[in-house]
């Protein structure tokens, strides 16, 4: 079956639809990752976006729930040069093919991905549409294209109820918000010997602060920052608390916004597993797994609130800062990795040792 | 950091001539780093033995010693520059082992020298066996399990205890030479007592075997701050048990998920940051296939084969950043020369898939065993770049030049079903072909995984491939030929299975709009806008050239992968050209697809399109770029063999023109010329069957001289005595697939004599004589040769000079020349002509200061005549240095090939001897190739009859030296008959201690043994010869050779040898 992909500006790929045949209108970004889809497909916070994979051969391994993120794949659409046809992985499950087509989700292979990622690079993310059979009605689609606006999706992507995973060190009590929340924040924590009691977003900050936990995480998620009012609002009593907290990318973003700083969109985001990121302090350069649209506007950061502590090498957009009142500090990448490299994983350490300096 | 403002002047050595196991990627290496380090204001100090290098140019480094590779060199050199560092991590091992020796002597220190790019701590940690072990426990990153041995009791002992088979790997070897998989005690005792032998200290660590495993390879690159990334993953078809130099390799890796990816690439880093390397290192891992269970096999802590291949694949330029971190930068503050956006500091990712195949030497040594194993065997690489594995791989095949196009190899297809499954079970350099011949003939992917334990992924690809081809074949349509050509099929395979004509298909193709675009290699995957004009082919619908340019363009056609008879040297030309070209103003398009090259690099032309040379992947190129002409006479035999194609195209060829080419090369047209330039010539017949090649060898009477036509190192080539021999020599002649005709020639006994002449279409100048020290017969290439002639009279000079410009001029040639003659009673006969620039270019071009190919790329265009460039016609005036080129051979690491030098060329490789007598220029280049003497004093002598009397004097010679001579009873009655001392040792079937027993026990310096002639094998001759150069003892086949080395340890044995920079001369 022919698969279309037609932009908001009128350019059309065509391609070969290998997953379910659902049309949708998304909005369209890439990543450079060379593995790692299995993560990637499960990460809330692709959730909405048609994600295009720059790499040519996707599927090579197969799937494997011990490897997923979240309980399914959020990506609206998946867009490959070739998924292959067989996987070959001493933990494969079964042909990522049929992962995507049992969750849903419409695929096209056999685009010209490189040069829709320039098309994407040079012009901007923006809105698609995937849609299926001989030909379609041009007019029509535009029309349904533009009509289309960025959902709300936080609360699509986060934890019906809070729930609580007891690890075996038992040395702190972390609260986790989860904003879109990939399984490894989750694990991370686990790992460094914390309980951790996972809130959904809409969580009241005092419900939170009730519990008398050391520590409060705030996990990546999708969309634009400032869609999530509500949550900002807790998040200005969850600063004001002065409980140690530590933020990952939607969560970073969501901070500052507390904080009264900005953010903007980039023009096609960082998503990948290649992104250098320089520790200002010490200028020591980490290599890390990215996956943004959003960017807190470094200019809006008050000096006499916050410090910025991590830059891209790239194009100096703000990665990372530390606050003043010394007990939040907040990344724009994933420490967390999965997709991609474990180089910053140490900030977990870093939150650790915060919530011990309370004590 | 910035740049250490206490360097600035730095010698940097380099790897010395090419063998198996370090090729051309030095050249590329050093070549790159000495330009990143002149960038910087750095005064460069080269010293390296091999001539036919580019880093060897006066362009790239300030000081050029063409010296051989050894402490007392560098010693000399550092005395004579004053240098205040030195690098020593782009010269491979050698490089390496000269560093540590010197750093241990203290002789750095005391001369107030730094090494820089590491430690020598840093190359003990990783190069050290046991430290290497204690290393990597340290940071508990598993090895095998393994135990370093001195001796073979102690290797069988720790065996018994772990149980076979067993692997052994030689310390301070290179490419893994004498290591070997043991099954059981005999092979152990045999291998492990090999693997000590050809170890620097005596030492070989005993291993796990862990074949089967997946091997991975990670390039990472850390600077002084301690920020560290990797640049290129790499996944080998082959699992562990094939040495990785013999693996065909696919960048990135592809059967890793993220956990497994993440945690090797996490054990490099940990690895690099232990070893606190500032530069370039690769990580070897073996993988178990089944669990998460991984070993560190191998840290190179230098840049390397995997790191040319890995720049390559990723456009990331490692040895460039590498210099730039030892000069004191950091990651951060070098810029990412392709985006000339983004930093160094940044991990490449990759929207394409690249496989690498090596290029075997197994056409030119039909007799040593093609079974791989952890000894490297090929002599260079390819690459292919694909936007799919499968055409990545198709590619690759088409870049080998082996007659072949896709996976379809017909002496494969040919097997029985019994010989195809036995192949199955072999590991030699065509199982991709049995592969895909299994899967056509019904075997699953699952029981091809299980015989060969290539992950199902890898054959599951040459399954799609193989399932194409049934396509084609039976259900040929136009959609069928879209898909065909998006994994990579030639029209020309295409149209072969479903018996259609090639042109036939590109019609039919063109009608369709099937096109093939062309994509860049940017290290970022689009993310950014790059600048770097590196292209590859597929069949996807933007194309990203731009082929507008208000300036000529010119491209050159480049010599694809170095093998016997076409080395770097050729890329030394094509380089030249390129730089020529520019310079003159013209819009410079390179075409190759040799990794392990200069030519390649991202920034030597205006354009490089990484792609296969043949016809149709040419032709695609063609037809984008419209060049104003093409450039084939630098490129070897590879762009030769392109010039018909390219001129039915339409493509101008630049200098000599396809039809003159095709003068030189057609039998009948040449010798028509010959007699009309009165230049005589030894008789000869074209002939097209073995019949007639016998008739025609009766005729002239033998000995006679065999080969195909268009050959480059006298590939195929035999002198025949008698019918017989002609009838085996055909039968091997033809089991290489040929088009062309057989010649048949009278071989003369006499002198070899070569020139190297440009010629601009009025006149010609050549640079020099060169005079063969080897008789006639001897393959020139494997022939040492001697600048300026030394026995040559005035007239038998001017002789060759007039003869040179004559047949230049009747052959129509502008550009270059190379003609051998031979000189008999100071009668000059011609051997061979060919229209191109040939392997002594580069070295007369250093030695005389002559830029050879700038000249001749500037004559090209018919507009500049030699006066206009500022030379006078004719023979140039002799230098005062005289330069000795000797070449060096790869037998030991090719087990079963014969030694014995004769028509075909043999050597991989070439070493320059400099100085301003003939005895010391010589007694330099032997020293070159690695010949220390005298050591034992002791030299066995074995000739065949007719040598007998000619060997007389050189034992003689010998003896006054000091030695003790050991004959077999033959030669032994005849050396004492004419009185010269010798002692008689035993021939093997007369029992020990024979023969072999001596050279196994080290007791020889030296053996002088000439081969019964003919194809007959002289069992005991062979094996001896076989034995010597497995144990490290020079053997001698030409008593020119020997009586060349007599006189000069006569001579100058004793003699202080001194350095000459031949950027003064």
């Amino acid at each position: 079956m022919k698969a279309w992909l037609i932009l908001e500006d009128g350019k059309v790929y065509q391609g070969e639809s290998v997953g379910a045949e659902r049309k949708t209108v998304c909005e369209i970004v890439f990543n450079t990752s060379m593995t790692g889809y299995r993560e990637l497909l499960t990460d809330p916070s692709y959730a909405g976006q048609g994600v295009v994979m720059t790499y040519p051969i996707i599927g090579s391994y197969g799937i494997c729930m011990e490897d997923v993120e979240s309980r399914k794949p959020w990506v609206e659409a998946y867009i490959v040069r070739e998924l292959n046809r067989m996987d070959s992985n001493f933990r494969s499950e079964g042909l990522l093919r049929d992962y995507l087509i049992e969750n849903n989700i419409p695929v096209v292979q056999g685009i010209d991905t490189r040069a829709l990622t320039k098309h994407l690079r040079e012009s901007g993310t923006m809105r698609g549409m995937i849609t299926f059979g001989e030909s379609f009605d041009r007019e029509e689609c535009m029309k349904e294209i533009k009509a289309y606006t960025l959902p709300e999706t936080v609360p699509t992507v986060t934890c019906k109820q809070k729930y609580f995973v007891k690890s075996n060190g038992n040395r702190y009590n972390v609260a986790l918000l989860d904003l879109g929340c990939k399984r490894n924040i989750l694990r991370s924590l686990v790992n460094l010997g914390c309980d951790v009691t996972v809130y959904p977003s809409n969580t009241t900050a005092e419900e939170i602060l009730a519990a008398g936990h050391d520590g409060i995480m705030l996990s990546n998620g999708p969309g634009d920052p400032k869609q999530n009012g509500a949550v900002i609002g807790e998040l200005k009593k969850l600063i004001a608390a002065k409980m140690p907290i530590f933020a990952i990318c939607l969560g970073h973003q969501l901070i500052a916004l507390a904080s009264g700083f900005d953010t903007y969109k980039l023009k096609y985001g960082h998503r990948g597993a290649n992104h250098p990121v320089k520790e200002l302090a010490t200028g020591r350069v980490y290599i890390t797994s990215q996956n943004h649209g959003y960017v807190v506007d470094e200019k809006s950061i008050d000096p006499a609130i916050a410090e910025m502590t991590y830059a891209n090498v790239n194009d100096g957009s703000c990665e990372g800062v530390r606050y003043r009142n010394g007990h939040v500090f907040t990344v724009q990448f994933h420490p967390e990795a999965c997709a991609g490299p474990h180089d910053a994983a140490p900030l977990f350490n870093q939150f650790f040792a915060m919530m011990g300096g309370k004590n | 950091m910035p740049k250490n403002p206490n360097i600035n002047k730095v010698v940097v050595i380099g790897s010395g001539p090419i063998i198996i196991g370090q090729a051309a990627e030095f050249d590329y290496a050093g070549t790159q780093a000495c330009r990143a380090l002149k960038e910087e204001g750095v005064e460069v100090v080269l010293i390296n033995s091999n001539p036919a290098t580019i880093m060897t140019d006066k362009d790239i480094a300030d000081r050029v010693y063409i010296e051989p590779l050894t402490t007392d060199t560098v010693k000399k050199v550092v005395l004579a520059e004053k240098p205040d560092s030195v690098l020593p991590t782009l010269g491979g091992q050698n490089a390496l082992n000269l560093a540590v020796e010197l750093e241990e002597e203290g002789f750095f220190a005391a001369h107030n020298v730094r090494l820089i790019g590491t430690t020598a701590e840093t190359i003990r940690k990783a190069e050290d066996r046991q430290e290497f072990k204690d290393t990597m426990e340290k940071i508990h990153q598993p090895c095998a399990d393994s135990l370093v041995v001195h001796n073979v009791e102690d290797a069988v002992a720790f065996a018994d205890k772990i149980g076979y088979p067993v692997v052994v790997r030689p310390a301070f070897t290179l490419g893994g030479t004498g290591g070997g998989i043991a099954h059981d005690k005999t092979e152990l005792e045999e291998i492990c007592g090999h693997g000590l032998q050809v170890s620097r200290v005596t030492e070989a660590l005993i291993e796990r075997y862990i074949g089967g495993w997946k091997e991975i390879e990670f390039e990472v690159i850390r600077d002084g701050a301690g920020n560290a990334v990797t640049v290129c993953s790499m996944e080998n078809v082959d699992p562990v048990g094939v040495h990785t130099g013999d693996s065909i390799v696919v960048a990135p890796s592809q059967t890793l998920a993220d956990k497994e990816y993440q945690m090797l690439r996490s054990a490099a880093l940990a690895i690099i940051e232990e070893l606190k390397i500032s530069g370039g290192c690769n990580v070897q891992f073996a993988l178990n296939p089944n669990s998460f269970e991984y070993a560190v096999i191998e840290v190179n802590p230098r840049l390397s084969r995997s790191s040319a291949l890995a720049s390559k694949a990723t456009g990331y330029p490692i040895a460039r950043v590498a210099s730039k971190i030892a000069l004191g930068f950091n990651l951060d503050e070098i810029q990412n020369a392709i985006t000339k956006k983004t930093y160094a500091c940044f991990e490449p990712t990759v929207d394409y898939c690249v496989v690498k195949i090596p290029r075997w030497p197994f056409d030119k040594f039909v007799y040593a065993k093609r079974k791989l194993g952890t000894q490297m065997k090929a002599t260079g690489e390819v690459m292919g770049i694909g936007i799919n594995f499968e055409s990545a791989l198709m590619k690759a095949i088409r870049c080998l030049e082996t007659n072949i196009y896709s996976l379809r190899m017909k002496e494969v297809m040919a097997l029985s079903d019994e010989a195809l499954a036995q192949a199955l079970n072999l590991v030699e350099d065509r199982r991709i072909f049995v592969i895909a011949e299994a899967l056509r003939r019904g075997y699953t992917a699952k029981k091809i995984n299980e015989i060969t334990t290539i992950d199902l992924w890898f054959i599951d690809k040459i399954a799609s491939v193989v399932e194409m081809e049934k396509q084609i074949e039976t259900d040929f349509s136009v959609e069928t030929l879209r898909r065909a050509k998006l994994l990579g099929f030639t029209d020309k395979v295409i149209g072969e299975i479903c018996g259609k004509d090639e042109d036939e298909i590109r019609e039919l193709r063109y009608a369709n709009d099937i096109k093939v675009a062309y994509k860049m290699v940017d290290t970022c995957a689009a993310e950014f806008d790059a600048e770097t004009p590196y292209y590859y082919s597929c069949y996807e619908s933007e194309n990203e050239v731009d082929p507008a340019t208000d300036k000529k363009k010119v491209m050159v056609i480049g010599s694809g992968p170095i093998r016997i008879g076409q080395g770097v040297e050729f890329d030394y030309c094509s380089v030249h050209s390129v730089w020529a070209l520019r310079e003159a103003g013209y819009e410079t398009i390179i075409v190759n697809n040799n990794p392990e090259t200069v030519s390649t690099d991202f920034d030597v032309s205006d354009k490089l399109y990484f792609e296969p040379l043949t016809p149709e992947d040419v032709r695609n190129i063609v037809e984008l770029e419209k060049p104003y002409g093409a450039v084939v006479q630098f490129g070897g035999q590879t762009a030769i063999k392109l010039c018909e194609a390219l001129d039915k195209m339409g493509v101008r060829i630049l200098g000599t023109s396809a039809a003159n080419m095709d003068k030189a090369e057609d039998r009948e047209l040449f010798d028509r010329i010959l007699s009309e330039c009165e230049i005589p010539k030894a008789p000869g017949r074209t002939v097209y069957t073995c019949d007639e090649a016998i008739a025609a060898a009766n005729e002239i009477g033998y000995p006679v001289l065999v080969r195909p036509s268009y050959v480059l190192g006298g590939q195929g080539m035999h002198i025949a005595f008698s019918d017989k021999e002609i009838r085996e020599y055909i039968g091997i002649i033809n089991r290489v697939h040929q088009d062309h005709p057989i010649l048949v020639d009278k071989y003369i006994m006499g002198k070899e004599v070569e020139v190297d002449a440009i010629c601009d279409g009025t006149d010609i100048l050549i640079p020099g004589i060169m005079e063969h020290i080897e008789r006639a017969g001897v393959h020139s290439g494997d022939s040492i040769s001697v600048y300026p002639c030394q026995s040559l009279k005035k007239e038998v000079q001017a002789k060759i000079v007039e003869d040179t410009r004559k047949l230049a001029l009747a052959l129509g040639v502008v550009g270059m020349i190379n003609i051998q003659f031979i000189v008999k009673d100071d009668v000059v006969y011609i051997i061979e002509a060919n229209p191109r620039s040939s392997r002594t270019v580069p070295y007369i071009s250093k030695i005389t200061g002559i830029p050879i190919v700038k000249l001749a790329t500037q004559c090209l265009f018919g507009d500049k005549k030699i006066p206009d460039l500022g030379y006078a016609y004719g023979l140039q005036e002799e230098k005062p240095t005289i330069a000795i080129k000797m070449p060096v051979f790869s037998f030991e690491k090719l087990y079963g090939a014969d030694i014995s030098l004769g028509p075909e060329m043999k050597s991989t490789g070439e070493v320059l001897g400099i100085a301003y007598t003939y005895e010391e220029a010589l007694i330099k280049a032997f020293v070159g190739t690695g010949i220390r003497l005298p050591r034992t004093h002791k030299i066995a002598i074995t000739v065949k009859d007719m040598d007998k009397e000619e060997v007389v004097p050189i034992a003689k010679d010998f003896v006054d030296l000091g030695y003790e001579i050991y004959c077999t009873a033959g030669t032994s009655r005849y050396l004492s008959d004419r009185g010269i001392p010798n002692k008689v040792v035993k021939r093997i079937e007369d029992g020990k201690p024979n023969y072999i027993d001596m050279i196994i026990n080290n007791e020889l310096d030296l053996i002088i043994n000439t081969p019964t002639q003919g194809m007959e094998t002289n069992r005991d001759g062979y094996l001896i010869r076989r034995n010597a150069v497995e144990c490290g003892v020079h053997c001698f086949t030409s008593l020119d050779t020997a009586r060349a080395l007599a006189n000069c340890l006569k001579n100058a044995g004793g003699v202080d040898l001194g350095v000459i920079d031949i950027a003064k001369i």
